[in-house]
């Protein structure tokens, strides 16, 4: 196996408050190997995006990386000072944001934000930078390249300005593309483009992503593997394939079981009782135990670690192998 | 089974023209958006009409339109015969609004934030004059709570300690204080997260079966669409391109727009069915395309799609418009 791109070891995010620090994510540990399309999902609230956030360097104040470590290409990430990070974020780490229109900046033309990116980035000269920007909107199916480059983004409709914060991400071949929920503004139409068209480039590119989302359609259809987060830890992770055919972990087979299916009918879903917890009232043992079916007593006290579940591996203690059941 | 609501040719336009000072100066014209055209359908008795399209389609005005919440500018909507739009003008108004209750999208922004559940949910009760007094109240608000799996301690909670399923809950509730024969849901579950989602949707299902409520459904996904209809009307730019019932839509969709809709959703099963990419966006509802309104997206568009626009017709028990279907080319 190859080293990974990415290496996410025991991570923890605080956010200190007046009432005491508040774990937002709690020993999240993954990685990503090049090329690699890893899938997070989860509920809003699980802190799939900020980790994301904590990837690329942009946690909100006052949270903060209170443990663990990110290491990118076996390097350290997490402390590097500010101007360290932003010479790597743009440049080894693109990012792809939810809504288009707070991306880019209202005020410059599209081909501005983007021959700024690439040249901030890349040893070219003016006009090899605007040549650069026209290949990447053409890359992303911009038709008239060259001549939309000079627009502004409100000129654009939701899909042609993802696109064009797609060829922002990739404008100076990063490695790693953080992509945080990138077709969840968008209709069903356009998301069936955007999301092929960014699997098609970062595999051109050999760019990894971390594709953060909602939706397990999305993943389905894009991943290699899959996260699958809850309260801030990770619940299961495995090919896409097994997470989605043989969950291991019972909230994943909740969360399989109520999204409604397009190939078989159910008079109703499976439904999991009750809400994810606040972060502020987590409970003890298993973050998921009070709306667990198979909750034994072990999970109230003793919190599971990712144990290995069949193809994925899942923080469940269903799945410990030194207790036969 | 009886038609309980009934749609006939409406239309609803707004006026989105820039102000007078600037139309003078600018000589530009008044210029309208035609968000809802020409739409009929009909309703039965206890049962789903599912309205599904893309974010401008004219789904929500359409629910609005039902409810009394716009005035149509053409055309109608019968409620168990009666015109809704004349009704709601005349001393029926309140019986009518009874029997008719809506869910919105957001039960963030649709539940007011100052006030307690009991208030919330009881409104509708004092408004139509339901109970006699405080204590009858506090029992229908109960017995409403219950309904939808929430406890009376929920009474004098506020919106805002709610989860969004939770909310979302007492906006039925609420909806359902009337005791309503039709609900208009506007995207209830799209605010929603999955499992959240799947015990509102059971809910809306329980409630139809043991109240035998009829619902307008409306919704962008059609994996809820299948799940919660017993028919469905498929609209781009402001029309029905597509009205069939449920079984026959998703087993062989016969509109271009239906399956690059159907195409486009992500294939969970990843059973790798062969899929159609999707080609374009939808165009800017103030200037559509002439003739039928899909035909820049469409693969089988010819000199009629570009030219006529296509009239709902019934074809092979499914009511369709499109040339091509009609011609036999597709």
């Amino acid at each position: 196996m190859t080293s990974p791109l990415l290496e996410v070891k025991n991570l923890r995010v605080e956010f200190p408050s007046r009432h005491g620090s508040l774990l937002a994510l709690d020993d999240i540990s993954f990685t990503i190997a090049p090329g690699e399309i890893l899938g997070v999902v989860g509920e809003s609230g699980a802190g799939k995006s900020l980790t994301g956030a904590a990837i690329i360097g942009l946690l909100d104040p006052p949270g903060r990386v209170a443990g663990g470590e990110i290491r990118f290409e076996g390097r350290r990430i997490d402390n590097l000072p500010y101007e360290e990070m932003r010479k790597l974020r743009g440049r080894h780490i693109g990012a792809i944001f939810q809504d288009p229109l707070t991306s880019l900046n209202p005020l410059y033309t599209v081909g501005r934000q983007l021959t700024e990116t690439i040249r901030t980035h890349l040893p070219l000269n003016a006009a090899q930078a605007r040549e650069r920007a026209i290949g990447l909107l053409q890359e992303t199916g911009i038709s008239a390249a060259a001549e939309r480059i000079d627009q502004y983004p409100h000129q654009f409709s939701g899909g042609m300005r993802q696109r064009v914060v797609i060829a922002l991400a990739l404008a100076a071949n990063p490695k790693l593309i953080v992509a945080d929920e990138p077709t969840t503004a968008l209709d069903v139409s356009v998301q069936a483009q955007i999301i092929s068209l960014l699997k098609r480039l970062c595999k051109e590119h050999g760019a990894a992503v971390m594709l953060v989302t909602h939706d397990m359609g999305v993943i389905a259809e894009t991943c290699d593997r899959v996260a699958v987060m809850y309260a801030g830890r990770l619940a299961e992770i495995g090919p896409v394939q097994a997470v989605i055919h043989q969950p291991a972990h019972p909230y994943t087979v909740g969360l399989m079981g109520a999204i409604p299916a397009m190939d078989e009918d159910r008079e109703r879903l499976l439904q999991i009782d009750g809400a994810m917890p606040r972060l502020t009232a987590i409970p003890p043992g298993c973050a998921f135990n009070p709306r667990c079916p198979r909750v034994m007593d072990r999970c109230r006290v003793e919190r599971p670690e990712l144990l290995e579940a069949g193809a994925t591996r899942a923080a469940c203690w269903l799945h410990d192998a030194s207790i036969t059941l | 089974m009886s038609t309980l609501v009934e749609v006939r040719d409406l239309a609803k336009g707004f006026d989105v023209s820039v102000p007078w000072s600037n139309r003078v100066i600018e000589r530009r014209p008044r210029q309208w958006v035609h968000a809802v055209d020409g739409v009929s359908f009909s309703i039965e008795r206890g049962k789903t009409l599912a309205l599904v399209g893309e974010s401008g389609c004219g789904k929500s005005t359409v629910a609005r339109l039902l409810v009394g919440l716009h005035d149509p500018s053409a055309g109608e909507v019968l409620f168990d015969g009666q015109n809704i739009a004349s009704t709601l003008a005349g001393p029926q108004a309140l019986a009518l609004r009874r029997r008719m209750q809506m869910i919105f999208q957001d039960p963030y922004a649709s539940l007011n934030p100052r006030w307690k559940v009991r208030n919330i949910v009881g409104e509708p009760l004092t408004e139509h004059g339901l109970v006699r007094n405080d204590a009858e109240l506090k029992d229908r608000v109960v017995e409403l709570l219950h309904l939808v799996g929430l406890v009376p301690a929920d009474m004098e909670k506020f919106a805002h300690q709610f989860s969004g399923g939770q909310r979302q809950r007492v906006s039925i509730a609420r909806a359902l204080a009337t005791q309503p024969e039709f609900l208009v849901c506007d995207e209830p579950t799209s605010a929603l997260d999955v499992s959240v989602q799947a015990q509102v949707l059971n809910i809306m299902k329980d409630l139809q079966r043991s109240r035998g409520l009829t619902y307008l459904f409306i919704s962008h996904n059609l994996a809820v669409v299948r799940h919660v209809s017993d028919q469905v009307g498929v609209m781009y730019l402001g029309r029905v391109v597509e009205l069939a019932d449920k079984a026959s839509l998703f087993a062989k969709p016969r509109h271009p727009y239906t399956r690059m809709l159907l195409d486009a959703i992500p294939d969970i099963a990843m059973s790798g069915r062969a899929r159609t990419p999707v080609q374009g966006e939808v165009p800017n509802p103030l200037s559509p395309p002439s003739g039928c309104s899909f035909h820049p997206r469409c693969p089988y568009a010819n000199e009629r799609c570009r030219q006529e626009r296509p009239a709902l017709l019934e074809i092979q028990g499914v009511r369709i418009a499109c040339h091509a279907v009609e011609e036999g080319r597709l």
